[in-house]
């Protein structure tokens, strides 16, 4: 026991000088919390829109004063007169989207029942341009049923409503997400990379021929980021509850057992690659390309799986990330009963099995 | 029985034969030195008898316990310091000394005396990163490590390797104090002038023993006449040398040529004459007494 807690102290010593290890630990969690809840979001604020108003009536005109009263759109200019000072603003980058009505818009509409506009929208950024173009016209149509509350007997309206994130907010998608990174990072990448380091520099060696068992060496190298990576988790949800405002609906109980359960599977991911790997570089890239990165895109926490072609749908089943970021947006977002994250919890339990009988067995008495 | 018993061991990486059927025995404080040029297969051999490695075939026994079976055993008895010093540079010296004596179930204070004599040399750095000491300094800190648990047999591969003459010569003569202690040491080493500290050495060459033999002995068996040779070309000397059919070899040998002449044909003045006319000045021959190095080499040859 005395041999175990003085090896986990030198591990600790380990990380506490060396300042790349503390800057990863300490800064990382919280940049990336920052990036992916507040830069890096899909969420469209403020945009500038133009307009080119062939009718200006009182209709057109009521419109444009809704969107501008909304707080995606902002509009800015006077509007157009034509098309191709229409097209100019919108190549210098001006406006992010441009509505168009037609001549005699309100006379159409009344008389009609039918009226035109136009929603030009730059599909070379596809994602933003579909969500403007769909915000936009959600804020139009709302704006024409309130204005005429019922134009023909037979229309159906659908109205939309998203549930457990109501304003689609972009953190919401990221704190499961980024909990699942940063545990990846930290314990797999970092495990492995300690674990290599010993054998690259040689003291591996002298390790092995004491009396120490293997088993502890292992328990040794593990707790410090088990611990750390705990902490994190806390901090990150700190963050993400005060300050980004993002609920947590579900049982903390069942939260925190989850998120231990993913910290076991990433180190044991840790201990795998260091069993393979001989040097820190090469524990290095394994973490980053094949832990890394599918943890990143074929988790589901960045695009969705169902898009995905269905070998890398395949793909993404073994990739411990998927059932992490499925489970904990289940519980904490939508604060379901854990009998609805049952499976995922038996996947990542059976994962950790797996992983840690290979490792185990491929952790050597000697050197080869 | 001897406390390192090895029997015809072989090794092969790939189809790289490392060690092709290496025996001897070790016994009772006595500092045995494995002696050979790198890549002749030394740290293969003490990775073999240290547990670390498994051998193709033969068998090996520490203190009478066998290398693969009783593998344990052998990790409670014997200190290892492998070819580079296997410290942890971000601790200090006072935190490596402390965890490998933790590692071994022990304490700095309960065997300080194993150590003392070593140790005392580096404790006033004892706050000092282990990463920031000089070779030496670094040596006597591997050597204390692997010493803290009072093990009955060390293995020391390439102890003097990267460190300074003046603490090389510090480290033979820890080595003997341990010695005295009744603990059995096996060194590797690439210098040859070492080889004449061991009580016994082992030449090695190519995965496989020349001789093995007190260093007296080795250099008493040598039955060819050394002369050094010098002139005002060295390089050029070296190859004309190899030329001249009355000698046998010619090796450079730090500032001089060293040749084993055929004693038939030899003579000097001839010799001197003949480089003479080749454009050599300043000749010196002279009759040496061999070193373990010409043993080496003449070995090698066959």
């Amino acid at each position: 026991m005395k041999q175990l807690l003085s090896f986990i102290h030198k591990e600790f010593l380990h990380i506490f000088r060396d300042t790349w290890t503390m800057m990863i630990i300490i800064a990382l969690p919280i940049v990336m919390m920052i990036l992916f809840g507040y830069a890096v979001t899909t969420e469209i604020k403020n945009t500038n829109f133009g307009v080119l108003d062939y009718s200006k009536d009182d209709l057109s005109k009521g419109i444009v004063n809704k969107l501008k009263s909304s707080e995606y759109f902002i509009y800015e200019n006077d509007g157009y007169n034509n098309y191709q000072e229409a097209e100019e603003s919108f190549k210098n980058g001006d406006v992010g989207i441009i509505l168009v009505f037609e001549e005699n818009f309100y006379e159409n509409l009344t008389h009609t029942g039918k009226a035109n506009i136009q929603i030009l929208a730059d599909g070379s950024d596809p994602n933003t341009a579909r969500t403007l173009v769909t915000y936009a016209s959600s804020i139009i149509n709302i704006y024409l049923q309130e204005k005429n509350p019922s134009p023909t007997p037979y229309q159906i309206t659908p109205e939309i409503k998203f549930l457990y994130n109501p304003q689609l907010k972009g953190s919401y998608n990221s704190v499961p997400g980024v909990i699942g990174m940063i545990i990846m990072l930290i314990c797999a990448m970092m495990t492995a990379v300690s674990i290599t380091r010993e054998k690259e520099r040689g003291t591996m060696e002298v390790l092995l021929v004491s009396p120490i068992k293997p088993i502890y060496i292992i328990i040794a190298k593990l707790t410090p980021y088990f611990v750390i990576s705990v902490i994190n988790v806390i901090i990150i949800f700190i963050i993400s509850h005060f300050i980004m405002g993002v609920p947590i609906a579900g049982n903390m109980f069942w939260i925190t057992i989850l998120c231990i359960l993913y910290i076991i599977v990433s180190l044991a991911l840790g201990l795998l690659i260091s069993t393979i790997a001989h040097t820190q570089v090469i524990a290095l890239l394994i973490s980053g390309m094949v832990m890394m990165l599918p943890a990143v895109y074929l988790s589901g926490m960045m695009f969705p799986i169902e898009n995905m072609p269905w070998i890398l749908q395949f793909i993404s089943n073994i990739i411990p990330a998927r059932w992490f970021v499925a489970a904990i947006r289940k519980i904490m977002i939508m604060g379901v009963e854990v009998r609805y994250i049952v499976n995922e919890m038996v996947i990542l339990v059976t994962m950790i099995i797996v992983l840690v009988a290979i490792s185990l067995k491929k952790f050597k008495q000697r050197l080869e | 029985m001897n406390p390192i018993i090895a029997k015809d061991i072989k090794r092969s990486y790939g189809k790289v034969e490392a060690l092709k059927g290496i025996s001897f025995e070790v016994s009772k404080g006595e500092i045995f030195g494995i002696i050979g040029p790198d890549g002749a297969g030394k740290t293969t051999l003490f990775r073999i008898l240290s547990t670390l490695l498994l051998a193709d075939s033969g068998e090996a026994k520490i203190d009478g316990f066998d290398v693969i079976k009783d593998y344990k055993a052998i990790r409670q008895i014997v200190g290892y310091m492998p070819g580079r010093f296997s410290l942890y540079q971000d601790l200090s010296v006072e935190e490596n000394i402390n965890f490998f004596a933790k590692l071994f179930n022990t304490s700095l204070k309960e065997n300080y005396y194993l150590v003392e004599e070593i140790y005392r040399h580096i404790e006033p750095f004892k706050k000092r990163r282990a990463g920031a000491l000089s070779g030496g300094m670094k040596q006597k800190l591997a050597l204390s490590c692997a010493l803290i648990h009072k093990p009955s047999v060390l293995f020391l591969d390439e102890p003097t390797t990267g460190v300074d003459p003046v603490s090389r010569k510090e480290f033979w003569h820890m080595l003997k104090m341990l010695k005295a202690q009744g603990i059995t040491i096996l060194v590797s080493t690439p210098y040859m002038d070492e080889a004449s500290l061991c009580n016994r050495v082992a030449l090695i060459q190519e995965g496989s023993f020349l001789d093995i033999d007190t260093p007296e002995n080795i250099v008493n068996k040598f039955d060819q006449e050394i002369w050094s040779a010098n002139s005002n070309n060295m390089p050029k000397l070296l190859i004309d040398l190899r030329n001249l059919k009355e000698i046998k070899s010619a090796f450079a040998f730090g500032d001089t040529n060293h040749i084993t002449i055929d004693k038939e044909t030899f003579n000097k003045e001839i010799i001197e004459e003949k480089l003479k006319s080749l454009g050599h000045k300043d000749i010196i021959l002279k009759g040496i007494k061999p070193t373990i190095e010409d043993c080496f080499m003449e070995l090698a040859k066959k």
